[in-house]
Formats: structure tokens, C-alpha cells, sequence
């Protein structure tokens, strides 16, 4: 039965506006006050009077302006009262020359103003004088518009150290008096691969794990794929901004498929295809489309996010397993390993080259590997390494690969699987080629 | 991040003449680019008049088709759209916005429902 719900619920109303809108309240506020914690608890402040104000008086027509104008206002006074104590009043009369100043409630935001505001916060939020958990936390939490417990929840660590993680990397950002700004010059590259990676980190702690509480993680993907389609709205000329979207928009439409009734794993080659959600792959394509249109010339020189997304395209784009273009593949993951070379990189190389060029060219990339130090506690290269044993029929050493790849995989399921491989060598029952690859 | 689809409803016979006007497309402009620059829109279109639409249905094992209009029915769906956004009540919020951007002599109604899984 319809139930009618009375004209406004004030309290629910204003904090989910309050939170869809606070990203940018914090963002214009910083840009007067130039202290992202000062700034946060003046966009705190404008949601306590919100919750004074619109239970009588209603909820305003245009509410986000109503916070940005209520917080800015607010921003403002502080600065004038700071800067009278300080005597810098000319200074002021400056600085407040590019912050309107007691904008009227209703005054309609200005949508560049608040992009290079909230671009701006990006940067700070990934600051790399910060330590990495520190630029997640604050990027979720500033950006994101998640509170400290549900951070604490998605990242499987206690509220207090979340919390007292966001106090100390404020306090540093305000030490350090990093400048509310978006780099240019030769600081960019650096500082934009700073912001990429925070994204990426995120909806890695999400769909890497199957570990933890699976409810709540599911949710930390969508929160960074969130972030970087933001991101690629801020920065549409950036080519890889719109390669990460593209490569989390990708990942992401397998999601469904990736797990069984069970929560196994379910690897590459055995996902139902028909699971992978055919919108997000769509919006994939077109975020990789708009990165290749706006990759740096020579034309083609695409960026290591970029390529990881023209990667997972070709997965998107077979009908099935067998229809893959490994060799379109292989040749992605040598441009991948000229542009940002790795040992994990070069793993997924030579699967790619064992499906493209033969088992055997495969394994004598994968052989190379087994004396990296970096891959040494690796379950999947033995895991690799004994999927190409076994399809070269070499079941003993095969057996031996998949016992060890199980002794080092830290994922229950993943054991099982692995565990399970071994066992089928060793009875060479020979149950036909399975992926070289991790459960993607 | 669930995901939610919204249905705008609109009675087919009494929409004003002559459509949208250009102030309402261009409210609706912004706002939609507003909500795909927040990261949420994932898809929208408007569809086209139900007299272009055909039904088929499956009854007691037999096909049928139908040719549009559905004149019995007052409330068609004239357009759609497909957030990802944190709960049912941002889902509503945005669905707010967008009914907002129409003038008053418009009655639209928007259904919201979470897709499932």
C-alpha cells in the first residue's frame, strides 16, 4: 500500500543533503580559510544550523546553496576576525577580493568556482607529504562524504586510529601550509599520479579482497569509482584520469561475476559473461575512447592506467574465453611493461604470451621470474607456473607448483582452488587447460 | 553502492503543448551534467511517445502484440534514469532536483526503485 510520507523528513533531508554536497561546501570553504580542517568544521557548523533553521522554517529551494553560502559566511568572519588580530587588513581587502564575500542565501553557486575548488581539494587530500592510508582516509572522508565509522568499516581498522589518522594528516597539511592549488609544471605528473593512485588503492581494498566483510567492501569499489568519474569530470583534458575511470568502470562490471553461490572465487575463464553488467562496460569503452582522444602525442601513447583499461576492454569485448585477442593482449602488456615496468606486470605478460604465442614461450617468461625477489612470497606466479606445466603435461611439477601456491595464498578460498589443482595433477586426471590467471 | 532506477511518470493526454520549454531544457541540462559530474548518473533518456510503442505479451501460452497509444493508461513513462548513490534517500534528493527544474503547471510523477544485486 502507497504510504504518503508527510512533506519533509528535516533531519534525514539535511544530512543526506549534507553529505551530497559537502565535498564542495569543504572545497569552497578552504579556498577563503585555506585549512581543510578548519574548513570542515565551519561546513560542520553550516549543518548544525541547518538543522536549527529548516526543521521550522523548511527545507530552502536550492539547499546546497544554502549550506555553501551559510558556511562561507561564516568563513569569511573568521578570517576577518583572524587577520584584525594579526593587523593585515590590506592583505584581507586582497584575499577577499577573490572569495565572494556574504554571498545571500539564495545567490546560484558558480559551477567552474566550485570544479576548481573541489580539484584543488583533490590535491590536497592526495598530498604527498602525507603517507598513504593517511591520503585514503582524508579522500574518503573529505571527498567521499563518509564518516569516520564507515571508513574505519571499509578499511577493517578501529574508528579511533581512522580517526586519529584524519586528526594527524590535517594537522600536517596545516604545518606544512600546503597550498590549496593544483600543481603545474614539472610537479603535476608526479602530484596527479599521487591523486590516481589513492583512487585506485581504494577500489583495490575493495575488490581484492574477499577477505573481511564482504557487504561493506563491495561498497568502498563504488565509493572510488565514484571518485574517479569525478575526477575525469575535473580534469577532462587529463588522459588518465579518464583511464583510470575506464579501467574501474571495466573492473567493476565483472563484479557480479567474480564470486560464486558459495563466495569462491570464480577465475576469468569460468565467469558467466552474461553476469558482467553490460552498462558498465559501455561507460568503460567511452571513458577509454575519451582517453586515447586525449592521450599525448605521439598518438597512441597511452598511460599505464590507460592500458590496464585497453586490457580489460579486450576481455569486455570476446564473446567468450576461447574468443579472446591474446594477441592484442600480449602487445598491450609489452607497452604496459616499457611504461611501467614491474614483476607483476611481466607475470600477466607472459600468461598473455601463453595463450598469444604458445605455452612454452610463456613459461620461459614466467622461468625468468622465479628469481625475483619482489615475487618471492607471489602465490600466483606458482600458480602460473604450474598452470603451464600442466598443460605441457608435466603433472609432477605441475602438482608440486600448485602445493606451493596454496601454501602461500593468504585467501581461503584461493587455497581451496589451488589445493584442489594440485590434487587433480597428481591423480593426472588432466582436467584441460584453467587460466593462468587470478580470479579478475 | 546500490544502484536505483527512477521512472518519470507523466499522463501522456495532458502534457503541455508543445513539450519542454527551452528554460526547462536547459535547467534540466545542468542539473543532469551536475549529477554526472558527481559521479552518479550512469544512464538517462527520455523515451518516445507511447503511440511508437508496441506491447507484446505472454498469456496462457499465447503470444500478442499491441500497438501504441496506451490510451488506458493515464501515467505513462516518459523517461528513465540510472544512479549509482548511497542510499534510497540520496536517490530521492537527486530525484527532487530533477522534478524541481519543471515549471508549475506540470504534474510529473518520479518512481524510484533499487535494482537488484
Amino acid at each position: 500500500m502507497a504510504v504518503s510520507h508527510p512533506p519533509e523528513h528535516p533531519r534525514q533531508a539535511i544530512e543526506t543533503v549534507f553529505r551530497m554536497e559537502s565535498p564542495r561546501i569543504i572545497a569552497g570553504v578552504t579556498r577563503i580559510v585555506r585549512d581543510v580542517g578548519i574548513a570542515e568544521e565551519l561546513a560542520q557548523d553550516a549543518l548544525v544550523a541547518a538543522l536549527e533553521q529548516w526543521p521550522a522554517q523548511g527545507v530552502p529551494d536550492n539547499p546546497g546553496a544554502w549550506l555553501m553560502a551559510t558556511a562561507r559566511n561564516r568563513a569569511v568572519d573568521l578570517v576577518r576576525r583572524r587577520e584584525r588580530y594579526a593587523r593585515k587588513l590590506a592583505e584581507v581587502g586582497r584575499d577577499l577580493e577573490t572569495a565572494p564575500a556574504h554571498a545571500g542565501p539564495l545567490e546560484p553557486p558558480d559551477p567552474d568556482a566550485i570544479d576548481d575548488d573541489l580539484l584543488r581539494l583533490v590535491f590536497i587530500a592526495c598530498h604527498p607529504v602525507l603517507s598513504t592510508e593517511a591520503r585514503v582516509a582524508l579522500t574518503l572522508r573529505l571527498l567521499g562524504g563518509l564518516s569516520t565509522a564507515e571508513i574505519a568499516r571499509a578499511m577493517l581498522a578501529p574508528e579511533p586510529t581512522v580517526a586519529q589518522r584524519i586528526v594527524r594528516a590535517k594537522r600536517t597539511l596545516a604545518a606544512r601550509a600546503v597550498a590549496f592549488e593544483v600543481p603545474y609544471g614539472p610537479d603535476r605528473d608526479a602530484r596527479l599520479g599521487s591523486v590516481l593512485e589513492v583512487i585506485y588503492l581504494i577500489f583495490n581494498e575493495g575488490y581484492a579482497a574477499t577477505a573481511g566483510d564482504d557487504l561493506v567492501r563491495p561498497a568502498l569499489c563504488e565509493d572510488a569509482l565514484r571518485l574517479a568519474r569525478v575526477l575525469a569530470a575535473l580534469m577532462p583534458e587529463e588522459s588518465e584520469a579518464h583511464g583510470l575511470a575506464a579501467l574501474l568502470e571495466l573492473q567493476a562490471s565483472r563484479t557480479a561475476a567474480r564470486t560464486g553461490p558459495a563466495g569462491e572465487p570464480v577465475l576469468l575463464k569460468d565467469q558467466s559473461r552474461a553476469h558482467w553488467n553490460q552498462m558498465l562496460v559501455r561507460r568503460g569503452f567511452a571513458a577509454l575512447a575519451r582517453a586515447q582522444a586525449t592521450a599525448p602525442s605521439p598518438a597512441g601513447a597511452l598511460g599505464p592506467y590507460a592500458l590496464q583499461a585497453a586490457i580489460a576492454a579486450c576481455h569486455a569485448h570476446a564473446h567468450s574465453y576461447e574468443e579472446t585477442d591474446w594477441q592484442q593482449i600480449a602487445a598491450l602488456y609489452g607497452l604496459l611493461a616499457a611504461r611501467a615496468p614491474s614483476p607483476v606486470v611481466e607475470l600477466n605478460r607472459a600468461v598473455a604470451v601463453a595463450m598469444a604465442q604458445g605455452t612454452e614461450a610463456g613459461l620461459v617468461l614466467v622461468d625468468a621470474l622465479t628469481a625475483e625477489p619482489v615475487l618471492k612470497d607471489y602465490h600466483l606466479l606458482p600458480s602460473v607456473r604450474g598452470d603451464l606445466l600442466e598443460r605441457l603435461g608435466r603433472a609432477d611439477e605441475a602438482h608440486a607448483e600448485f602445493e606451493r601456491a596454496a601454501s602461500l595464498a593468504r585467501n581461503e578460498r584461493e587455497r581451496e582452488l589451488l589445493l584442489a589443482r594440485a590434487a587433480d595433477c597428481w591423480a593426472g586426471s588432466g582436467r584441460g587447460a584453467r587460466p593462468a590467471e587470478s580470479a579478475s | 553502492m546500490p544502484r536505483y532506477l527512477t521512472m518519470i511518470r507523466i499522463d501522456e493526454n495532458n502534457a503541455p503543448e508543445g513539450g519542454p520549454s527551452p528554460e526547462l531544457q536547459e535547467r534540466m541540462g545542468a542539473l543532469l551534467e551536475e549529477i554526472t559530474r558527481a559521479g552518479v548518473m550512469l544512464d538517462t533518456a527520455g523515451l518516445r511517445p507511447t503511440s511508437e510503442g508496441t506491447r507484446v505479451t505472454w498469456d496462457k501460452g499465447e503470444l500478442s502484440t499491441t500497438d501504441g497509444p496506451f490510451t488506458e493508461t493515464k501515467e505513462v513513462i516518459g523517461g528513465y534514469s540510472i544512479c549509482q548513490a548511497k542510499n534510497m534517500a540520496e536517490a530521492v534528493e537527486w530525484t527532487k532536483r530533477f522534478l524541481k527544474t519543471h515549471e508549475d503547471y506540470w504534474t510529473i510523477t518520479a518512481e524510484v526503485r533499487e535494482i537488484e544485486g
